[in-house]
């Protein structure tokens, strides 16, 4: 009976016919502890675009109050920064010098206060996922997922793929309430607090970026990044969707996404690619790139390169 | 005017009591389509406190068993417009009768699509977002924007139609035409267009090979066309058994050769469809392997889509032959039961799921509903059979004369 049970969310385990069954008519059916209690405020609040400055301001405030208190904390920041005028972000990511340590994977889900699942790997939402690729081919049916052995292995390269942040993203199209847009500055953003939660946006990624909240986010208080832009890493809800955002809340005060500082190999490179003289600007011009899927016409901000 | 209210305040309210007055059969099945509503309601009730977790679904097979049932059902609602071309169009008078039933079955059927999509959103508590004033409706670039507006405008054609119809029948006036013709002619056009838009939902997404390929839509009118009218044929072989209903041989003749050549058509487009997966083997196959023969050991699928096959091929056989015709009520129709659910099947597990399995980066991960799952889609199907078997059980009133403005 177990599909796709490696991924389960873990607080939800699957019962049989009777237990259900004896669930139901006992009404042993308890919202956990942390579940949203209904707030009038956040039932109103307006698409992200149509909110005033003024109305933005309140609500900032207002989630910094409902973070602190939800995870009983009182440091949590909820920033909106915009778009800089002139600037639009790219990666680019060398696939030889890669080696599959996958630790932008737990880089990532620290920075971006990610759903924590049980121990077992892949229980949790992980933005970046490391496939081990034969070398000498590029066919991802190949790609082995799980692997779990000394890395670099012989004969294989590794091939990290997260949200490619497309310029014709489908996921954007697919999307029916307009939950989920690309900013000037070329980053897909998912307003939280508007998703209705359908999923057509993860049916149409052809890169699998996008993660489900499929129950309440567990997210222990002590692991929590509180300095959270509003179209980033600030905590999610049960029924959202959400994904790989370049970091936005570190991005757009001249940092670096997290996993791209905490790679050993120097693999990860980002970059505005208006400016001539960016790093990321260099490889385009300079190196051989290689666009994943690019006959899906996506037109990404995510390059591989080789040395 | 006030005389209007009053009299349309008539009809609605002993509509309602003959809605709910009949025989001991006929309490029972409602009663048995309560329990089924009220366990779905507790199950969904679950599902909203603890999150779509309770079902099935992962991140690698993000739609399930509610994406599988809301697309079958839109083919069902849209077969209704196989009765109402002949029916309204033609003037046949065996047909009319039935046109008005095939209408309720398309309004059962719509109602199950909504609340399946209902059930099947992470958060049903911002439904708001889609409705156009306030929300922020992703119109025209969204297909699933434009098939919630087709939905709901077909739901509101099929309410208009027959609801016009049968008022003045109880009261015994002749309907104006033209309060009603046009609508006819535009509910054609979009039956058609409510399961277009569907399949343009899956065919759309260029990131996904399997759905990816311009046959799916006609493939999905085909079979449509053979659901619907089958399910329409059980509808109107329970109601002309069971009450005094008009009805003659010709409508159900005349359906279940739809059915035939509908049937026929899809069976020839699955097999050009397998032909070109497979005589090419090109590198998009992996999922339609998936589907027939397994992937890398798993093929939680394949007995699923053999079975619909074989469904398919022997009610099909069994309608080529006509031996069944004349034969008694359960025989003559288990090759429509078949091919209903050859079909559903054929929507689910072969069209649905398939498209999540490989994912888009090459991880097999499988899908089976869970118990959760199943029991709110019981659930839906119970309340959808509700209102149909009213709706019907109104309009049998109706045409009998059960219920009429002067008794
Ligand atoms: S990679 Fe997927 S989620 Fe990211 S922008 Fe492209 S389609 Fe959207
Ligand atoms: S899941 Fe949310 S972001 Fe994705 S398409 Fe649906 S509403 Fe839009």
């Amino acid at each position: 009976m177990s599909g796709g049970s490696r991924i389960r969310p873990g607080d939800v385990k699957r019962r049989g016919f009777l237990k259900l069954l004896t669930a139901l008519t006992a009404g042993a059916v308890t919202a956990p502890a942390d579940a949203e209690a209904f707030d009038l405020d956040a039932f109103l609040q307006k698409h992200f675009h149509q909110m005033s400055d003024d109305e933005k301001r309140r609500t900032l405030q207002r989630l910094e109050q409902d973070y602190n208190d939800k995870y009983e904390r009182d440091d949590f920041t909820v920033v909106a920064d915009g778009p800089t005028p002139g600037v639009k972000f790219a990666y680019a990511l060398n696939l030889s010098k890669c080696i599959g340590c996958r630790r932008c994977v737990h880089a990532c889900v620290q920075e971006n206060n990610q759903h924590r699942g049980r121990e077992e790997r892949g229980d949790q939402v992980e933005y970046i996922r490391v496939l081990e690729m034969e070398k000498g081919s590029l066919d991802l049916e190949k790609a082995v997922h799980d692997y779990d052995h000394e890395v670099p292995a012989e004969d294989k390269y590794y091939m990290p793929v997260q949200c490619h942040h497309c310029n014709a993203a489908p996921c954007v199209k697919a999307c029916p309430v307009e939950a989920t847009w690309q900013e000037p500055d070329g980053i897909v953003v998912v307003d939280y607090n508007w998703c209705i939660g359908c999923r057509y946006c993860a049916a149409a990624c052809p890169y699998w970026a996008r993660k489900f909240n499929w129950i309440e986010p567990r997210l222990p208080a002590d692991e929590i990044n509180p300095d959270t832009h509003y179209l980033g890493n600030r905590p999610r809800y049960k029924g959202v969707m959400e994904k790989c955002t370049f970091c936005i809340n570190r991005v757009r005060k001249g940092l670096n996404p997290a996993c791209h500082d905490i790679c050993p190999t120097g693999s990860r490179k980002f970059g505005n690619l208006l400016d001539k003289d960016s790093v990321i600007r260099r490889i385009i011009d300079h190196k051989r790139i290689y666009i994943l899927k690019e006959e899906v016409g996506t037109d990404p901000s995510f390059y591989y390169f080789f040395d | 005017m006030a005389a209007t209210y009053v009299s349309y305040f008539g009809f609605v309210i002993k509509s309602v009591r003959g809605m709910f007055t009949g025989g001991p059969r006929y309490y029972a099945w409602l009663s048995f389509l309560v329990l089924l509503m009220a366990a779905g309601a507790a199950a969904y009730y679950r599902q909203a406190v603890l999150g779509l977790g309770v079902t099935g679904m992962t991140d690698q097979v993000s739609w399930g068993l509610y994406i599988a049932n809301f697309t079958f059902l839109v083919g069902v609602a849209a077969a209704a417009v196989m009765m109402v071309i002949p029916g309204y169009l033609y003037h046949d008078k065996a047909v009319k009768g039935g046109v008005l039933l095939g209408e309720m079955v398309a309004i059962g059927a719509i109602l199950m699509c909504l609340l399946f999509v209902m059930a099947d959103l992470g958060r049903p508590d911002r439904m708001w977002h889609m409705i156009p004033p306030f929300g922020k409706f992703n119109f025209p670039v969204s297909m699933l924007a434009w098939d919630v507006l087709v939905l709901n405008g077909y739901l509101l054609l099929n309410l208009h139609v027959p609801g016009y119809l049968l008022y003045k029948r109880y009261r015994g006036e002749e309907p104006a035409k033209w309060l009603y013709l046009p609508f006819v002619y535009i509910s054609i056009v979009w039956a058609i267009s409510i399961h277009t838009v569907t399949a343009f939902l899956y065919t759309g997404l260029a990131g996904r090979p399997f759905w990816n390929a311009a046959i799916l839509a006609p493939r999905f009118i085909a079979s449509a066309f053979c659901a619907g009218p089958a399910f329409i044929v059980l509808v109107l072989e329970i109601v002309r058994g069971w009450t005094r209903f008009p009805m003659g041989d010709r409508l159900i003749t005349f359906l279940r050769q739809v059915v035939l050549i509908a049937g026929l058509i899809n069976i020839f487009l699955l097999i050009s469809e397998i032909f070109t997966e497979f005589y090419a083997a090109s590198a998009h196959v992996a999922s339609a392997r998936y589907l027939f023969f397994g992937l890398h050991g798993h093929d939680a699928l394949v007995p699923w889509i053999w079975t619909s096959i074989s469904l398919n091929v022997l009610a099909l056989l069994a309608l080529v032959s006509r031996r069944f015709e004349q034969r008694g009520l359960v025989v003559r129709n288990l090759p429509l039961a078949m091919l209903i659910v050859a079909i559903w099947i054929e929507k689910g597990m072969g069209l649905v799921f398939p498209g999540f399995i490989p994912t888009p980066l090459g991880e097999i991960v499988e899908y089976l509903p869970s118990a959760n799952e199943v029991v709110v889609s019981a659930g839906i199907w119970g309340l959808g059979l509700f209102v149909m078997t009213v709706l019907i059980k109104h309009a049998v009133d109706i045409e009998t004369g059960a219920v009429a403005k002067n008794n």
